[in-house]
């Protein structure tokens, strides 16, 4: 092997090698990200009220308790289908309605039982939360998760 | 120490570990939060915590990499370093930075993309801080002699300064989001990071064992093009699920599979180095730490990455327990390790005191270890049994959560074992000032004729 591999055959192949995989990684993610836009997430238009409710989504930093399309932090349920699970996907007003009653219920205060913090959250920007987590619903995600548990 | 300038590294190990400390505390208090969930719920929610754990990691690790870099460059370019000044004003500037993200989470200012939840204005502090020290490292490399290890080391810095770019691209469509994200977590951690990780022990093994330079730099480069080649399409593994196309399943299960080769490789380097080594180095705690680093990492990464990284198992584990017991083992073995490695062995070079045997050192090595082992256990063991109830039998998520309260508990107790040995460690290189056990005399290696 040290004769056929000397160390600069050894360098080419690693910066020759890499370059070639870096090329077909951005052709493919070139592809995808093409995908999503025209098919995995066309079901449903990326409206301003989904966009607000995104940025809701990042300002209370959800994300670190719970999952969404099953990354995130692992103390709280994935939101990915949490409008499937609770049987509003296809209906935007219970949608708002049940995620409003939802969260100002929180805290809950039991003892031993995780605590959601309270977030003050105007009426419109949970209209935007419950159409992002629609949106984010009806994203094709290759058939994931198993279970509507999430 | 042969070069005047390598004593920047001192400065940036001292606030790397001081960081260091408070991401294991903050780790401590999540896992306490897993087991009395009511404590401190108002005042400083989990997600806060997790926050800091998290951040204060990658920073921590990133500020080691910058010092190993500072430490090594000079003797692998027979150069001092080209502005000793930019090296502290980017430190400043990375101080600066850290502090108010902390302060700013704990105001309750953050973003909402996991890990890059920095204000805009500490991403810009963390770019700039990126720019001065590939300027500087660059023209020091360039200036003096060239070697496969600052060559390797260099590439991965500057492809993952590169990479922090997306950190600022956050498209409004969340499975673009999540697809560019993984543009800096996934190319970082299982890619660039790797290159650093390889330059770091490639130049520990040279310094500890002695062993010819030609024979270490082409496994070097053996090791980098393997975990390159496996590691950008292994990307893959990340694009199952989150509304990417299938071929991403086919591409991101073969190749995220061959993500174990690197990691077996820097094993077995590192072990084979030693065998063949002449030299018996006193510094007998840095050669544990290098072979913990690349033994733990094989096993964290590679193995505990490889058990879930088919799309059809990952189907069933994806965002479990399992995820959770997989990324601290991986992070501890090739990061955390790699970053005590090299402290390890330029602390009593810097501080004048080799040769040098660290007998807490080694101490704290088999505590974290072994706390980190059991973590990983038990979680693994929580993985399992949340994907049978949830995934599988398709119960809901917190009375999952309630069965699972034992590993919980597990959990906490070796994490309290691991951050007594980071503390130990801690001491161990900032407080203690003789030896514990008094070292052999040995011949002192190049480089160390402090």
């Amino acid at each position: 092997m040290s004769e056929i591999l000397t160390k600069s055959r050894a360098r080419n192949i690693f910066y020759g090698g890499s370059l070639f995989f870096i090329v077909v990684f951005i052709a493919m993610t070139f592809h995808s990200h093409r995908y999503v836009v025209n098919v995995s997430t066309a079901g449903m238009p990326l409206s301003p009220e989904v966009v607000l409710g995104k940025h809701v989504w990042e300002r209370h930093s959800c994300i670190n308790c719970h999952t969404l399309h099953g990354e995130g932090a692992y103390f709280a349920p994935e939101l990915g289908n949490v409008m499937t699970r609770w049987g509003v996907q296809d209906d935007p007003q219970s949608a708002f309605e049940t995620l409003d009653g939802w969260m100002a219920a929180q805290p809950s205060g039991i003892e031993g039982r995780r605590q959601m913090p309270f977030f003050e959250i105007t009426p419109e920007e949970m209209r935007g939360l419950a159409e992002f987590l629609r949106w984010a619903d009806q994203t094709d995600t290759q058939g994931w998760p198993p279970t509507d548990a999430g | 120490m042969k070069y005047q300038s390598q004593k920047v590294a001192y400065a940036y190990f001292m606030v790397a570990m001081g960081l260091f400390g408070i991401q294991v505390l903050g780790g401590l208090l999540a896992g306490w939060v897993y087991v009395w969930p009511n404590t401190l719920s108002e005042l400083l929610p989990f997600n806060i915590i997790r926050m800091i754990h998290t951040n204060a990691l990658i920073v921590w690790l990133l500020l080691g990499f910058f010092g190993a870099a500072y430490f090594l460059v000079p003797e692998e370019s027979e150069r001092e370093i080209w502005s000793v000044k930019l090296a502290y004003l980017q430190l400043i500037i990375l101080v600066v930075g850290t502090l108010g993200a902390v302060g700013s989470y704990l105001m309750g200012i953050h973003g909402g993309r996991e890990f890059l939840e920095q204000p805009l204005w500490v991403k810009f502090g963390i770019l700039v801080a990126a720019v001065i020290f590939l300027i500087n490292i660059s023209m020091t490399v360039l200036a003096g002699r060239k070697t496969a290890i600052t060559g390797v080391l260099l590439t991965g810095l500057w492809l993952l300064s590169l990479l922090w770019i997306f950190a600022f691209i956050n498209p409004d469509n969340l499975s673009l989001d999540k697809m560019y994200w993984w543009f800096v977590v996934h190319l970082w951690v299982e890619g660039t990071w790797e290159l650093v990780m390889a330059a770091i022990l490639a130049f520990l093994m040279l310094k500890l064992t002695g062993v010819d330079r030609e024979v270490v730099e082409k496994w070097l480069y053996v090791i980098v093009a393997t975990a390159l080649f496996s590691g950008i399409l292994g990307t893959g593994h990340h694009f199952y699920w989150i509304g990417l196309p299938g071929y991403w399943q086919w591409t991101g299960s073969i190749f995220s599979a061959f993500e174990v080769v690197p990691f077996f490789a820097m094993m077995s380097f590192a072990f084979i180095m030693v065998w063949k080594g002449r030299r018996n180095h006193p510094n007998k705690a840095a050669l544990l730490w290098a072979l913990g680093s690349a033994t733990v990492a094989f096993f964290g990464a590679g193995v505990w990455g490889f058990l879930h990284t088919f799309h059809g198992v990952n189907f069933y584990t994806h965002g479990t327990q399992i995820t959770a017991a997989h990324g601290h083992l991986a992070f501890y073995g090739a990061y955390v390790a790699m970053n005590l490695a090299i402290i390890t062995y330029a602390m009593p070079l810097l501080r004048g005191r080799a040769p040098y045997n660290q007998v807490l050192n080694m101490v704290s090595f088999w505590l974290m270890t072994g706390g980190m082992a059991f973590m990983t256990f038990v979680l693994t063991f929580a993985g399992t049994i949340q994907t049978h109830m949830q995934r599988i039998v398709g119960d809901y998520y917190m009375d999952v959560q309630d069965q699972l309260a034992l590993f919980y508990m597990m959990r906490l107790g070796a994490g309290v074992c691991v951050v007594l040995g980071a503390l130990l460690f801690i001491y161990s290189q900032v407080v203690v000032r003789r030896e514990v056990i008094a070292p052999n005399t040995m011949p002192k290696a190049e480089g160390e004729a402090a």
